[in-house]
């Protein structure tokens, strides 16, 4: 799960780590008067969206009075954002960040993931801040810094000054770098992080060190435990079809072709999705009912493929393991009737009690396709599909 | 032997009172020498107890010490299962085949770290588990469509596998072990790990190894294979057509930072002498084709 920039500051400074005096604004007026209670005489607007590269996409100013303030927060709030980690069609600006403004000594980055091949949480640290740090790994790898924490002692004292060392920071910010560092790690280690990243951590020009930006991901399976953070959620931020899919426990993400699919298994979805494409077709969407199908979840995956008007055909391929071929048959079945289904349907089962899920498919009297092979469900659908467009 | 488990090994169940470890037990009890090798369950609140004639102890240690069952098997749920395979890395069991999805990553980082000193093996979390075909069968694939033979799989999928098995039988070919690795991105055994056993295991004769987006398994296995395998293995890797910052279904199946595509992979596993499909409905002959 994602939040937005000021939600993470604020966890940030639970954990001791100082960010700008700032809040979120919902309006133009709200971000006008948070400025004026601010004070001073420049304010950074910060459009809060779950993607980066905000600032190049024109959703971060720097207003010098409280007409600019007024005028910024009228121009973002509301705009289509586009960044490279948006996609072409953006995110609408619904929320602001409205910060004081501080003038910057130097920049750095500070950033913490899980390491999947060592499999643990790697702390990088870069003197490149306000880079984004993919492209710095690419163009200046040697100014990257990157350890591997113990997750029970975390980072410790050597470890956290060899690092501050190596990106230049001044010696004498090295016990307060130190136990940022090492606060950090505590955020991360205890709110079930999957990603901590502060782009920039600044030094100012009257020697504070400040957290510029910031940037958290947490894994979705350990919110059980984390009801502060599951209140952060922003649905705005979210494809409404994939919230909708979740609460059926089910795992859908649309696409941009014609042909939907419905499988039992992430592995088995993405290859009917990748047999789709290689025999000239196109898929409407990835979607794994998982293992514990019933016939409600088979037909509430019926209803949310044909939210779809560019749908063509629907491809069903299931191997039942745990699942039984005959639940999901009788999920078909009620998912086509229920949805008045038009379009055509090509179905392969296959797996335990795959005879009785037949069965019911063939006397249900629908114009249901049935076949014997993944081979031949996506020939047949991807035909189908050309036919009808 | 094949690999790992074989008609010989005994099994616990950790999670054998809750409905999904009953019920898989009793399926896999019924499979070849299954009788023989599920031996115990542990549930710490109903020691005592018998599960279909199987004794229920309190714990791992006292399972081990009563019936000499080396390996367990994890059905617990997401938030009790890294404790459940604490304890069975505590008492110093051989082999943990951890079937339970969902369970927190960071519980994971720590099992892991823990893991490092111990001899523990762990397949999963969030896997169908291991199965020697004809011998005996740990986890929740279904058994009708394996066959004792001669080619090793392993995959990262679950139904997937089933998949490929399947295309295998038409084949004509069976199976010396088939094992699910998980779709986790902080797991047990990898690819490398179970094709290095397949390597030196006497009954195997060729490999599939299926694999998906995320993370650089594939590619770290294939860098091996090149160098050390004996034997030939042919890959299908799923995910061509994920889209990049989706996760599509296991939580370890996510492209990010432009790393871990399906066709990063497969370039890898060609360049290092793998014969891979782009074709999901021809890795059964594939296998044929390298006999």
């Amino acid at each position: 799960m994602k939040i937005h920039e000021y939600q993470a500051k604020d966890i940030l400074r639970e954990f001791g780590i100082a960010t700008l005096p700032g809040a979120p604004c919902f309006s133009v007026d709200e971000a006008v008067e948070v400025a004026r209670k601010l004070g001073g005489n420049a304010w950074a607007v910060k459009a809060q969206i779950h993607a980066g590269g905000r600032g190049k996409g024109g959703g971060v100013k720097i207003a010098k009075s409280l007409d600019e303030v007024e005028y910024f927060a009228k121009t973002i709030l509301g705009m289509t954002l586009i960044t490279h980690q948006t996609g072409a069609q953006g995110t609408i600006v619904r929320r602001l960040l409205v910060e004081q403004s501080i003038n910057i000594e130097k920049e750095f980055y500070i950033g913490m993931a899980i390491d999947r091949l060592k499999q643990q949480v790697c702390l990088i640290v870069s003197s490149e801040g306000g880079m984004n740090i993919e492209e710095t790994a690419i163009r200046t790898p040697d100014r990257i810094h990157k350890i591997f924490l113990d997750p029970i002692m975390g980072l410790s004292d050597e470890d956290a000054d060899r690092l501050v060392c190596k990106i230049n920071f001044p010696k004498y910010f090295e016990t307060e770098v130190r136990l940022l560092l090492q606060n950090l790690y505590q955020l991360f280690d205890k709110n079930d992080a999957t990603l901590v990243e502060i782009n920039p951590l600044v030094i100012t020009t009257d020697n504070r060190i400040l957290a510029l930006d910031a940037k958290m991901n947490f894994d979705d399976n350990a919110l059980f435990r984390h009801i502060n953070i599951i209140e952060l959620r922003d649905f705005n931020e979210e494809n409404l079809i994939e919230i909708e899919a979740s609460k059926y426990n089910l795992s859908y993400i649309p696409l941009d072709g014609n042909i939907g699919c419905l499988v039992n298994g992430a592995g088995l979805a993405m290859a009917t999705m990748d047999i789709i494409k290689l025999f000239g077709g196109s898929p409407a969407n990835f979607l794994d009912v998982g293992g514990d199908a019933t016939v409600e979840k088979v037909t509430e995956a019926f209803r949310l493929m044909l939210r779809n008007p560019g749908l063509r055909v629907i491809l069903i391929n299931i191997f039942g393991g745990i699942m039984k071929c005959d639940v999901v048959a009788e999920g078909v079945v009620r998912g086509a009737q229920e949805t008045k289904l038009l379009i055509p349907l090509v179905v392969r089962l296959e797996g335990t009690n795959v005879d009785l899920g037949k069965k019911i498919l063939i006397e249900s009297g629908l114009p249901i396709t049935l076949v014997d092979n993944m081979a031949d469900a996506a020939q047949y659908a991807v035909t189908a599909a050309k036919i009808r467009e | 032997m094949a690999i790992l488990i074989n008609q010989d090994t005994r099994v616990m169940t950790q999670g054998i009172t809750g409905k999904t470890g009953q019920f898989h037990t009793r399926i896999c009890r019924e499979y070849a020498n299954g009788r023989e090798c599920f031996v115990a369950g542990v549930n710490p609140h109903k020691s005592g107890n018998i599960f279909e004639g199987i004794p229920v102890y309190a714990n791992v240690i006292e399972a081990k010490e009563a019936t000499g069952a080396t390996v367990s098997v994890i059905y617990v749920p997401p938030n009790f299962a890294a404790s459940a395979i604490e304890e069975a890395v505590d008492a110093g069991l051989d082999l943990v085949i951890c079937i339970t999805e969902g369970i927190p990553v960071r519980d994971m980082l720590h099992i892991r770290y823990k893991m490092r000193k111990g001899k523990t093996l762990l397949i999963g979390p969030n896997c169908p588990g291991i199965i020697t075909p004809d011998e005996i069968k740990i986890g929740i694939m279904p058994s009708y469509i394996h066959k004792k033979g001669r080619i090793g799989v392993v995959s990262r999928s679950g139904t997937l596998t089933y998949e490929a098995v399947s295309q295998l039988m038409e084949q004509g070919l069976g199976q010396s072990t088939c094992i699910g690795i998980g779709g986790d991105p902080i797991n047990g055994l990898k690819h490398l790990d179970v094709i290095k056993l397949f390597n030196d295991d006497n009954e195997t004769d060729a490999v599939l190894m299926v694999g998906e987006i995320g993370g650089s398994d594939e590619e770290d296995c294939a860098r091996w294979i090149s160098r050390n395998m004996k034997k030939p293995v042919v890959g299908f890797v799923a995910g061509v057509t994920a889209p990049p910052n989706k996760r599509m279904g296991h939580a370890g199946a996510i492209i990010s930072g432009g790393k871990g595509t399906a066709q990063e992979k497969l370039v890898v596993m060609e360049e290092c002498g793998i014969k891979v499909t782009r074709n999901p409905a021809e890795m059964g002959k594939l296998v044929k084709s390298v006999l």
